[in-house]
């Protein structure tokens, strides 16, 4: 790192340096805040001034979490293991779902393309929660109430995945699945073998996304489950938060402020990486 | 753009004659036939976009004909609840539409415009630093909800432990400590800053992905043509080759702006802001939709949402939209 830095010594490459890592720091400032907030013991949580840095680390918080779950009906963990088994399992289907999709909007002609496409459009700025009731109509109408496809399917429809697949799929020039057509290549060993490979950016993006809105969503909980079993870690969070005022509530929200925080940097850091080293290896320009 | 697949069905549309219905019906069924496959790859994401996105959407437009408390049936009463809300409703003309506005104006071409300057100077550094940097400024995005808050209040709080209050105390820039949460005259800078703050989200990783696809080719043939400086190459060749990105942060951007509502009842912890000063279209229609439980009226406002981030996006594909795209 120090290395190519040397190399490419100018003035200009510092200064860029150095101007970035201030905006750099400045938007990590309130992540580090969130990071060392939830290792604080209560007296540096009320200290003054505040201050940033923790300076006793300790793990009272997230004792006091725990503590306060195993008092309640249903563990922490089990809101942990539902978030997780349905936010990885709801990125794979909407990757899976709108890759194929993005693939025949981009590469095929059909009747209704016209017609989807228009739809998929407008639906880029759907907002659920402004049809909520609807929805709800429509779940428990399928009777999916108290299950975990009614977390997974709602988010089935991912507009946004889909538009982007569409548009990264566009970039694929076409001459290059002509070719592999003339080499007696079927549809599904084009979707297979050249599709995905090539749209590996396009799905780390979209698996970005989609983790972060699953994991993040109270609504699913809130709305379409009833057994406390089968509600998640961030309708838990939400329901904590808002439920117990005062000294509790700063020290159990910091640690969980921290918790929903880091699968989310997890998943980023997994994609980002994966994103960056296909970018350099595929061949793809 | 030709065809990949399917030539051969084209051609064979093309020779066939027309006779009649009938005749027209067949040969619709039979290319549709042709094209199973394709449906067939859709099918799982239209069977769950119809459930989930075009059964509701029609179901709120019909609800926002309609009088409807959540409990009872609808009752329909024609197009008035959307002359009550341009004719009556104060809150709504007064404060909310004038604070979207502005709210979105600033927020979503600010952002949109930042994200650019931010990605393409990333896409500047040598590779291996590359990371840290994309990672510091994609992170605030990642956090949502109770941590938000937890930050931004600790830094906004109204007391003199309040990080800006303690800091503009100690430079002797202010006297006494200020409300800024509860002001009506700093609400609404505060919830853009913070929005700016996240804003850094999915429209910033895509145009980082889109500059990396952009083929370094075209830049030394662009400096062969008389290309000067780094200013022109941005505006000649990346922006051009990143089209597609661009377009799409630009929707994501709007959308972001758009939707966003519950940043000022996380920030000021009611959910009707002090004076309406941070009252946004969203948080009307949470307003009337969970507080007044007058559904028909909340999915009126949701229609005129949906129709106002209709004509924004046509806008946008008119700027950057590829005039040879079918």
């Amino acid at each position: 790192m120090l290395l190519s830095i040397r190399r490419n010594f100018t003035l200009s490459r510092v200064s860029l340096i150095l101007f970035l890592t201030v905006i750099g720091i400045f938007m990590f400032l309130p992540i580090i805040f969130l990071f060392n907030n939830a290792f604080k013991p209560l007296n540096e949580l009320f200290l003054f001034p505040p201050r940033i840095f923790v300076k006793n680390p300790t793990l009272f918080n997230f004792e006091q979490l725990f503590l306060h779950t195993s008092a309640g009906v249903v563990p922490f963990t089990r809101y942990l293991f539902n978030s997780a088994v349905i936010a990885l399992t709801t990125t794979f289907a909407v990757i899976i779902v709108s890759t194929m999709a993005g693939y025949v909007l981009s590469k095929h002609r059909f009747h209704f393309k016209a017609f989807i496409m228009g739809a998929i459009l407008i639906a880029l700025m759907f907002t659920p929660e402004t049809v909520a009731i609807p929805r709800y109509l429509i779940v428990s109408g399928l009777g999916l109430k108290n299950t975990y496809l009614a977390h997974i399917l709602p988010f089935l429809a991912s507009p946004v995945a889909v538009f982007l697949m569409k548009q990264f799929i566009d970039q694929i020039p076409n001459s290059l699945l002509e070719a592999a057509k003339l080499d007696g290549a079927t549809d599904m060993y084009i979707f297979m073998r050249i599709i995905i490979p090539l749209t590996s950016p396009a799905v780390a993006t979209a698996a970005i996304i989609t983790f972060q809105t699953v994991y993040m969503d109270v609504e699913g909980s809130t709305l379409y489950m009833t057994k406390e079993t089968m509600k998640t870690l961030a309708y838990y969070v939400e329901a904590m938060t808002l439920n117990i005022p005062g000294v509790a509530q700063l020290s159990i929200g910091s640690s969980i402020g921290l918790l929903m925080f880091l699968p989310n940097l997890i998943i980023f850091l997994l994609f980002q990486r994966k994103m960056i080293q296909t970018m350099l290896h595929s061949g793809v320009k | 753009m030709k065809p990949v697949s399917h030539t051969e069905v084209v051609i064979s549309r093309s020779s066939t004659p027309n006779k009649g219905y009938g005749a027209k019906l067949k040969r619709f069924l039979r290319e549709c036939w042709a094209d199973r496959l394709s449906y067939l790859f859709l099918a799982p994401f239209l069977l769950s976009f119809v459930c989930f996105i075009i059964i509701p959407v029609v179901v709120a437009v019909l609800l926002s004909l309609t009088s409807f408390n959540g409990f009872a049936f609808p009752r329909f009463i024609g197009v008035s609840n959307f002359i009550y809300m341009f004719t009556q409703d104060v809150v709504f003309m007064k404060y909310t539409i004038p604070n979207t506005l502005k709210f979105a104006l600033v927020v979503g071409p600010g952002g949109y415009i930042l994200s650019f300057i931010f990605a393409w100077l990333i896409h500047q550094l040598p590779r291996s630093i590359r990371d840290y940097f994309s990672l510091a400024l994609y992170a605030p995005s990642m956090v949502a909800g109770v941590a938000l808050t937890m930050v931004w209040t600790a830094t906004f709080s109204g007391d003199s432990i309040g990080y800006l209050n303690n800091i503009l105390l100690s430079l002797g820039l202010i006297e006494t400590p200020q409300l800024w949460l509860q002001d009506p005259k700093y609400l609404m800078t505060i919830m853009i800053v913070v929005t700016m703050w996240t804003s850094m989200g999915v429209g910033f990783l895509a145009m980082l992905g889109g500059l990396q696809t952009v083929n370094t080719e075209l830049y030394e043939a662009g400096r062969i043509d008389g290309i000067k400086n780094s200013l022109q190459e941005v505006y000649y060749i990346t922006i051009p080759s990143m089209k597609p990105q661009m377009l799409f942060s630009a929707v994501m951007a709007i959308v972001g702006a758009i939707k966003a509502g519950s940043i000022s009842s996380a920030l000021t912890g009611m959910t009707i802001t002090p004076q309406y000063a941070g009252h946004l279209i969203n948080n009307h229609i949470y307003d009337y939709a969970f507080l007044r439980y007058e559904w028909g009226y909340a999915s009126a406002l949701s229609v005129v949402l949906l129709l106002a981030s209709y004509a924004i996006m046509k806008l946008s594909y008119w700027v950057f939209g590829t005039k040879e795209d079918e």
